[in-house]
């Protein structure tokens, strides 16, 4: 039983391994010329001093809100991607290639929407 | 698992529902077209070519023998096409009362249009459910969209905190709704309404939980005691209007899939108790707060309460003439309150916003505009169910029903709350005809006009009101619905 799960345990490995080799690999690797400005907690962020209970943007949760809904498509793709052989061998992938693609469709017209009102421009 | 024949019934599938399918794409086509040309002048007017389309194409249905679509995930035909019927007819008044009251208070925009054919896909969807999950989809869709349009004039600090209000209840109640199909679901192994009953076995506990928690769902839905805190502010902070859209057509929803639920899933008599006992408390409740509201929006929202207890005694008979005199009670409560509704918007006009518009500020407008006032002595006695108007038709069909299953005590309480919200009904025609203007509010020097697209909806309305009242062939439609049995027509 546990067995099975073997795989996933070699991937969950090699997952901690490679974020630490990354993060290791680019300090010792990348240069290292530190500054104020590059040392602050949330660099290129707010600024942190003074109250935190400032007014800031609401695009914020824009962004947020975009990502969740193409989030959510790629998970609905998966299960898509991984089943599409078997309807491949039923002889119906046209159609749920097609029905895919409506579903893609349906979330472009979002993005459309939300590039042309402005919901990605930060000013 | 065969899949070879999984789109085999697609086409098909897609025609019988073609009102549905074109409703959700002309709304992405607004919304498309609105990135484009912001708030460009058509755009009501392809809301309302789709509304108007759907309500031709489902009327023509209504007669045709009731079936399944997608798997058995929805009905179409029958007593799904007259729902839908509703539904599109609601959209299509509201889109042309709303449009140029919303260019009047400087929010007409091209979203408001999209978001309508939107929660009209929502209401279609949950309004003919056949199962579980297609009733939770329809649900959110239409809440959401509610939600949004019930904060339409974000500007406005009051229509921020109805909007807000709602939501958080609304989510709430979705959390029930949820968890009771979850429970459902356990205890039967199925999603399907029609397949519900035979499946229970030794699980009843855990289906009875179920049940109740999908009630309350509903139950806050369609505004009934006790979940209907959230009405009154939201139908006073929300656009006027669409008020009259989101009282009739997410009730009609809301009431057909419940009926579905009753009629399919628990076709025994063991929820006539629990549903008679809400309508007793939503009836009275309703109507006796009603009787304290100044504000005429507020007014409308506890008579809408009421209403909803009216139909609810429908319900409570648990036999098919209740269940028809209840679909038959919601086209009448549609062309009665969004009448209402729409004669209030139109009146707003005088300067007063909506939400504070007082009975009041009011007074004396009966000799100024005639025709809205008149009309609104139509939808005051209508909705106070006197003869010869659809209303009194509609108190008969529900009432009636409910004496046959010996549920009189309800039907005695039902009427006796009706003569109550006579007083008022009725108190709005005294202000509006029998009292003098009042001074501080400046009423004698009204200057707007009103539109003749929407004095002609609110014509319509009245027409319809006495056509239901005087010709009796609405009522054997909707019968027509539980002849023979529903569930023979399934696979």
């Amino acid at each position: 039983m546990l067995a099975e799960y073997g795989p996933f345990f070699i991937q969950l490995g090699l997952a901690i391994v490679l974020a630490f080799a990354f993060l290791k690999g680019a300090a010792l690797l990348g240069p290292s010329r530190p500054n104020r400005i590059k040392q602050m907690p949330y660099e290129s962020g707010m600024d942190p001093i003074g109250t935190a209970r400032t007014r800031y943007s609401v695009k914020f949760y824009l962004v947020a809100m975009i990502f969740i809904v193409f989030d959510v498509e790629v998970v609905f793709l998966y299960p898509w991607a991984a089943s599409f052989e078997r309807f491949l061998d039923a002889g119906v992938g046209l159609e749920v290639l097609g029905v895919v693609t409506i579903f893609v469709i349906i979330l472009a017209v979002g993005l459309v929407y939300d590039i042309k009102k402005g919901g990605l421009e930060f000013d | 698992m065969d899949l070879t024949q999984s789109f085999s019934s697609l086409g098909a599938d897609i025609i019988v529902s073609a009102p549905l399918v074109l409703t959700m794409v002309m709304g992405l086509v607004i919304v498309v077209l609105d990135a484009f040309r912001r708030n460009h002048v058509a755009t009501p007017w392809i809301a309302a070519l789709t509304l108007a389309f759907g309500l031709v194409m489902e009327i023509t249905r209504i007669g045709a023998a009731s079936g399944t679509a997608y798997y058995d995930l929805l009905r179409v035909g029958g007593m799904a096409a007259y729902v839908n019927a509703l539904i599109f007819g609601s959209g299509l008044l509201t889109v042309i009362l709303a449009r140029p009251y919303l260019e009047s208070i400087g929010h007409h925009i091209g979203e408001v249009y999209a978001l309508i054919l939107f929660a009209s896909t929502g209401m279609i969807v949950l309004g003919t459910a056949n199962s579980l999950i297609t009733i939770f989809v329809g649900f959110e869709t239409m809440s959401i969209c509610l939600y949004i349009l019930t904060g339409l004039v974000r500007t406005n600090q009051g229509a921020t905190e109805s909007a807000l209000k709602y939501f958080l209840l609304g989510a709430f109640a979705t959390g029930f709704l949820l968890y009771g199909i979850a429970l459902m679901y356990g205890a039967t192994g199925t999603m399907y309404l029609h397949e519900m009953q035979s499946a229970v076995g030794d699980h009843q506990t855990m289906f009875r939980s179920g049940v109740g928690l999908l009630l309350v769902g509903f139950l806050f839905k369609v505004s009934a005691v006790p979940f209907h805190m959230w009405t009154p502010d939201v139908y006073q902070g929300a656009p006027t209007p669409l008020v009259g859209y989101m009282s009739t057509a997410s009730k009609s929803a809301a009431f057909a899939s419940l009926i579905l639920v009753l009629y399919l899933a628990l076709p025994s008599t063991q929820w006539i108790g629990v549903v008679a006992v809400i309508a007793l408390l939503t009836m009275v409740i309703g109507n006796v707060i009603a009787l304290a509201q100044t504000n005429v929006k507020r007014m409308l929202a506890y008579s809408s309460i009421a209403h909803a207890g009216y139909i609810l005694v429908g319900l409570a008979a648990g036999s098919p003439e209740g269940y028809s005199g209840a679909l038959f009670y919601l086209l009448v409560y549609t062309v009665m309150n969004i009448g209402a509704f729409g004669v209030i918007a139109l009146l707003e006009w005088d300067g007063t916003q909506g939400s504070e518009q007082s009975l009041d500020s009011l007074s004396g407008i009966g000799y100024k505009k005639p025709l809205l006032a008149w009309s609104m002595v139509f939808f005051m006695f209508g909705l106070a169910g006197f003869p010869p108007l659809g209303g009194f038709i509609g108190k008969v069909a529900v009432f009636g029903p409910a004496i046959h299953s010996g549920l009189t005590w309800l039907a005695i309480v039902g009427v006796l709350t009706s003569a109550v919200s006579a007083y008022y009904y009725l108190r709005v025609l005294v202000v509006f005809f029998m009292k003098e203007s009042n001074p501080d509010v400046a009423t004698d020097n009204i200057t707007f006009s009103v539109p003749g697209m929407s004095a002609a909806v609110i014509v319509l309305c009245v027409i319809m009101l006495i056509v239901l009242g005087i010709v009796p062939t609405f009522l054997d439609v909707t019968a027509s619905f539980f002849d023979g049995n529903m569930l023979a027509t399934l696979p």
